[in-house]
C-alpha cells in the first residue's frame, strides 16, 4: 500500500466554520481515512507540525502567534492552501481594520456596555495583536485557495478527491462561493 | 455601416453605430463587464470587456463595430487579465461577501466566478471609507464602489436627475453627492431611481430589502453571469 497523504490542519483569525463545514464531508470521511493522515490539527490535538503533504489554513492572520504559526506550516508543508474567505481576504475579523486597534480595545475592554474591572488584557501569555488583520497570502507563498465562508463539504471534497486521485485540483465554476 | 466582424474566429453582423460589446450581445456572445450596461452611455473604465481589436487592446463597450475587425476576446491572455483586474477591484475597496447583503445578486462577485478568481492576489489596501445611512430608504456603502459611474449615468439619463458624480484621483477616488450637505438624505434620490438598481455591487442599496431572498437562491448562486446578462440583453432588446 502506497504511503497516507499526510495533512495538517489549523484555524487562525478564523471561527473553526471552515473546520466544521470540512467535518461535513459526512461518510467519505471514511474513504478519506483510508488515504490520508493528520498531522497537527484540531482534530488530534497534535501540537507542532511535522513534515507533510497538505496545510489546510483556515482564518486570517490577527496577532503574532498566527504569523508563527502560519510559518511553521509553511516550512512543513509541501502545499499549503487557503481554505474560507478570512484566510483569502481577512474576513469578517478583517472588519476592525477601520478601526485603529486602541479604539478596538478600548470599546472591547474599557467603555462597552457591561464592563467591571476595565482593564486591557495584557497577560505576557496573550499573543501581541497586530494593527490590522492580514489575508495569509501577504505572509507566505500560497499554492491553492477555496474560496466560501465556509467552503462547502463538496468543495472540500473535491479538492481532496483531486489531491488523493494524484490530480491537480480543479474547482468547477458551480463550487465557487465567495459566502 | 452594417456588415460583419471576426469574434474569436466567428462572423458577427453589426447595425449602424453599435459597439462590439452590443453587436457580440445580439449574436449571443458574452464579453466581460461591469461598467458596461445597454441601456445607458458607454464609460469604458472597468476594462474588463477589453478585447484585442486588430492585435490591439480596446474596450469592447466602447470600440465602434466595423466591418472586416479581427476581434479576439476568450484568449488565455485577456482572461488572465480579465482575473487581475476583477482582484484589483477586490483588493482597492472593502468586499467582504459573507457579509454583504448583496452576496448572490452581485455582479462584481459574479464576474469573479466567471474569471474563476479563487483569491485577491495582491495585497489589500483596507481603504477606510464612510457608510451614508442617512437616507431612509437607500444605503450607500463607500466600501463597495467600483466607480464604474453607472449611478452617475442612470441618475442623469433615466431618473432626469444628477444625484452622483466621481471626484478625485487614486486610492483618493470617490463617488460624491449632489447636496448641501453630501449626503444622500439632503438630495434628490428615491429608492426606485434606475441609480439605486442599476449599481453592480452592494454599494447602493434598496434599504429593508436585505435578505428577502435567501443566500444560496439569488441571481448568481447557480447561474453563471454569462447566462443571465445574455438573457437580460434579449429582454432589453424586446
Amino acid at each position: 500500500m502506497s504511503k497516507k497523504i499526510r495533512i495538517a490542519t489549523t484555524s487562525l483569525a478564523g471561527c473553526f466554520g471552515c473546520h466544521m463545514s470540512f467535518l461535513d464531508i459526512d461518510e467519505r470521511l471514511t474513504q478519506l481515512a483510508e488515504a490520508v493522515e493528520f498531522n497537527r490539527s484540531p482534530i488530534t490535538d497534535i501540537k507542532q507540525c511535522s513534515a507533510c503533504d497538505i496545510g489546510l489554513i483556515e482564518g486570517g492572520v490577527c496577532n503574532a502567534d498566527n504569523v508563527h504559526v502560519l510559518r511553521e506550516f509553511r516550512d512543513q508543508c509541501k502545499m499549503l492552501v487557503a481554505v474560507g474567505a478570512c484566510a483569502i481576504n481577512g474576513g469578517l475579523p478583517a472588519m476592525r481594520n477601520e478601526v485603529p486597534l486602541e479604539e478596538c480595545l478600548t470599546e472591547a475592554y474599557i467603555d462597552g456596555i457591561g464592563i467591571e474591572n476595565p482593564v486591557i488584557p495584557n497577560d505576557p501569555e496573550l499573543p501581541l495583536l497586530l494593527n490590522k488583520v492580514h489575508p495569509i497570502h501577504e505572509i507566505v507563498t500560497i499554492d491553492y485557495f477555496l474560496p466560501g465562508c465556509p467552503p462547502s463539504a463538496d468543495e472540500f471534497w473535491a479538492f481532496l478527491s483531486d489531491i488523493i486521485a494524484g490530480q491537480e485540483p480543479v474547482l468547477a465554476t458551480e463550487l465557487i462561493h465567495f459566502d | 455601416m452594417t456588415g460583419y466582424f471576426k469574434l474569436d474566429g466567428r462572423s458577427i453582423p453589426f447595425q449602424p453605430g453599435q459597439t462590439i460589446i452590443q453587436a457580440a450581445a445580439d449574436a449571443d456572445v458574452y464579453i466581460p463587464h461591469l461598467c458596461y450596461h445597454p441601456d445607458f452611455t458607454p464609460h469604458g473604465s472597468c476594462k474588463l470587456c477589453s478585447v484585442q481589436v486588430n492585435g490591439r487592446i480596446c474596450s469592447a463597450c466602447t470600440f465602434p463595430a466595423s466591418d472586416g475587425l479581427e476581434v479576439l476576446s476568450e484568449t488565455s491572455d485577456l482572461n488572465a487579465r480579465r482575473q487581475k483586474i476583477t482582484q484589483m477591484l477586490f483588493v482597492e475597496g472593502n468586499h467582504f461577501c459573507p457579509y454583504c447583503e448583496k452576496s448572490g445578486n452581485c455582479q462584481l462577485q459574479a464576474v469573479a466566478y466567471h474569471v474563476k478568481m479563487l483569491d485577491s492576489h495582491f495585497p489589500h489596501f483596507f481603504p477606510q471609507r464612510p457608510l451614508d445611512a442617512t437616507h431612509p430608504d437607500v444605503l450607500l456603502d463607500y466600501d463597495r464602489c467600483i466607480f464604474c459611474a453607472l449611478c452617475v449615468r442612470a441618475s442623469q439619463e433615466a431618473d432626469g436627475k444628477n444625484v452622483f458624480a466621481l471626484s478625485g484621483r487614486n486610492i483618493n477616488k470617490h463617488l460624491i453627492i449632489n447636496s448641501e450637505s453630501g449626503t444622500l438624505k439632503d438630495s434628490d434620490i428615491a429608492a426606485e431611481d434606475k441609480a439605486v438598481e442599476v449599481c453592480p455591487t452592494g454599494a447602493l442599496l434598496r434599504r429593508g430589502q436585505a435578505y428577502k431572498t435567501p443566500i444560496g437562491q439569488r441571481q448568481y448562486d447557480h447561474q453563471d453571469i454569462e447566462q443571465v446578462s445574455l438573457q437580460q440583453e434579449k429582454a432589453h432588446d424586446v
